[in-house]
């Protein structure tokens, strides 16, 4: 068994009218999704994230001979013109299963889904 | 009995394929088995020449392979995750040895699930054919990157990035079933067909290479036939190669410059591969499941029926071409069709029919330029024909190709 990340991309600049029959949708699939995943056994977690303006940045300053500290500034990491929405992580037998996976999750979400694989043990 | 270096090296070609499939699907380690592969290979060409060719090569390649394979596997048992591997695939000896009373059904197997993993959609293009040539056609690093062309160091690591995608993201090493399988065979037979384009249209390279290609991507095709007899876009492949490669020696002239079909020496044309692409063109059509590659092959079919270029059934031509474009209506599907009816109904018709060619998608293919000022150039439009081959001109670096156009510009002007 090996588990992925399943990520949902889409534009920096996404919005989403929460009450709109689009987001109405798209919520319904997910959760259907997302039952159907737990039901299968292949869940381990998955969520979605708050827009990428919510994101603060630690970093650590300093080199090894004075050891180090950290600072905190306002994020995102990287200024990209795609951020990740929100994404799960599920664990099965093979890429082929992982990818059976991701193609209902990217109909679900109807967005693009990126899936890699974490190290092994 | 002489053992010559050629003899080994003849035998790692038909064989490496398969004993490196065989040597993965056991301890899943596609680095590993490839190295026990290769050391068996160094021990024949050490032993051979002293013992003599043993009378089943291949088994002593699998044997000896195996043999090693499992020594580096113990010597290496401190990594537990190939020590877990190489039990996860065979639990004890007994089960190698019953393999090897039927050798040959689950080597088979395990070639095709190779080539399905080669050609997995979740690799790049690039990285699938190479992988293939190098897995399957036991090809050498250099001989790949000097095949396209690129420095063997940026080859090596397509191959390395590839095999450690294979291994990180599970992909897995099974023939997909049902549903899956169209779309996961279409991939291999691009594969395929892309590597035996490389080797025909000689966009640039040495020669004795890309003729190399050709018989590999051939090989490998008629590998897949072998594997998957029930597949008639497989057949159909194979089928087009044949009928294409029959032509090869009369492509080009004494002087290495291009020789169009037309006036092709036809009696030098591969009989044999002739008779053998008919064949298989017959058996699939025979299964009235058409597709692209069994269409193409039943066009090159009808060029090589022809005893010269005057008796070609354009007609027939033209309605492959409809039905081809019924199935993928592509601009170059339109051009060969426009091409074909000019052939059959003249210039004029040709013209008009290249009129309603989408000719922004086709501004960068050199043939299609080539094409038109040919026709243009019928019509008597001269001045339109050398701008177009002008363009076709700026559209390619392979010598033969250039001579070819040069010549043709200067007869318009």
């Amino acid at each position: 068994m090996t588990q992925y990340l399943l990520s949902v991309w889409h534009a920096a600049d996404y919005t989403i009218d929460f009450s709109g029959d689009d987001a109405q949708r798209m919520f319904a699939q997910v959760s259907r999704f997302n039952e159907e995943l737990e039901a299968s056994g292949s869940w381990v977690f998955a969520n979605g994230l708050e827009p990428a303006h919510t994101a603060t940045v630690v970093r650590p300053v300093g080199d090894p001979a004075t050891g180090f500290d950290t600072t905190v500034t306002d994020g995102p990491y990287a200024e990209t013109k795609e951020v990740m929405g929100g994404f799960w992580v599920i664990e099965v037998a093979d890429l082929d299963a992982a990818l059976e996976v991701a193609k209902r999750a990217a109909l679900a979400c109807e967005g693009p889904v990126e899936v890699r694989p974490f190290q092994g043990e | 009995m002489t053992v010559r270096d050629d003899d080994v090296a003849r035998i790692f070609r038909t064989e490496s394929g398969r004993v490196v499939a065989h040597l993965i699907r056991r301890f899943g380690d596609i680095s590993l088995a490839e190295e026990a592969v290769q050391d068996a290979f160094v021990r024949a060409a050490e032993r051979w020449p002293v013992d003599g060719v043993p009378p089943n090569p291949g088994g002593w390649i699998t044997t000896t392979a195996r043999n090693r394979a499992l020594d580096i596997v113990r010597r290496e048992s401190t990594r537990t995750q190939r020590h877990a591997a190489a039990h996860h695939g065979s639990p004890d000896t007994t089960a190698m040895d019953d393999d090897l009373l039927d050798p040959d059904e689950t080597i088979t197997d395990d070639r095709l699930r190779l080539i399905f993993t080669c050609c997995h959609p979740a690799l790049s293009s690039e990285a699938r054919v190479a992988l293939t040539l190098r897995l399957l056609g036991g090809l050498q690093t250099d001989e790949i990157a000097k095949a396209f062309l690129v420095p063997e160091a940026t080859m090596a690591q397509r191959l390395v990035r590839a095999k450690k995608k294979i291994r990180a993201a599970n992909i897995p090493y099974r023939v997909p079933d049902g549903a899956e399988l169209p779309e996961r065979l279409d991939a291999v037979l691009t594969v395929l067909y892309l590597v035996f384009n490389e080797g025909y249209m000689a966009s640039s390279g040495d020669a004795l290479v890309r003729d190399d290609l050709c018989d590999e991507a051939i090989r490998l095709a008629r590998l897949l036939v072998h594997l998957m007899p029930d597949e008639p876009e497989a057949v159909g492949l194979l089928a087009l190669m044949l009928l294409t490669a029959s032509r090869r020696a009369t492509r080009t002239d004494a002087d290495g410059d291009i020789v169009l079909l037309a006036d092709q020496d036809r009696t030098r044309w591969d009989l044999a591969l002739i008779a053998d692409g008919h064949e298989l063109v017959r058996r699939c059509l025979r299964r009235n499941q058409p597709g692209p590659y069994q269409i193409q092959a039943a066009i090159a079919a009808v060029h090589t029926d022809a005893t010269t270029s005057d008796v070609t059934d354009w007609d027939q031509i033209v309605a492959l071409y409809d039905h081809l474009w019924s199935l993928t209506p592509s601009p170059v599907v339109q051009l060969n069709r426009a091409i074909a009816m000019s052939e059959r109904d003249g210039h004029a018709a040709g013209l008009a029919e290249f009129d309603r060619i989408d000719a922004t998608a086709l501004a960068s293919y050199g043939p299609f330029h080539v094409a038109h000022a040919e026709l243009l150039a019928r019509s008597g439009n001269t001045g339109d024909a050398a701008a177009a081959f002008r363009r076709a001109l700026e559209l390619t670096e392979e010598p033969s190709q250039r001579r070819h156009i040069e010549r043709r510009l200067t007869a318009m002007t």
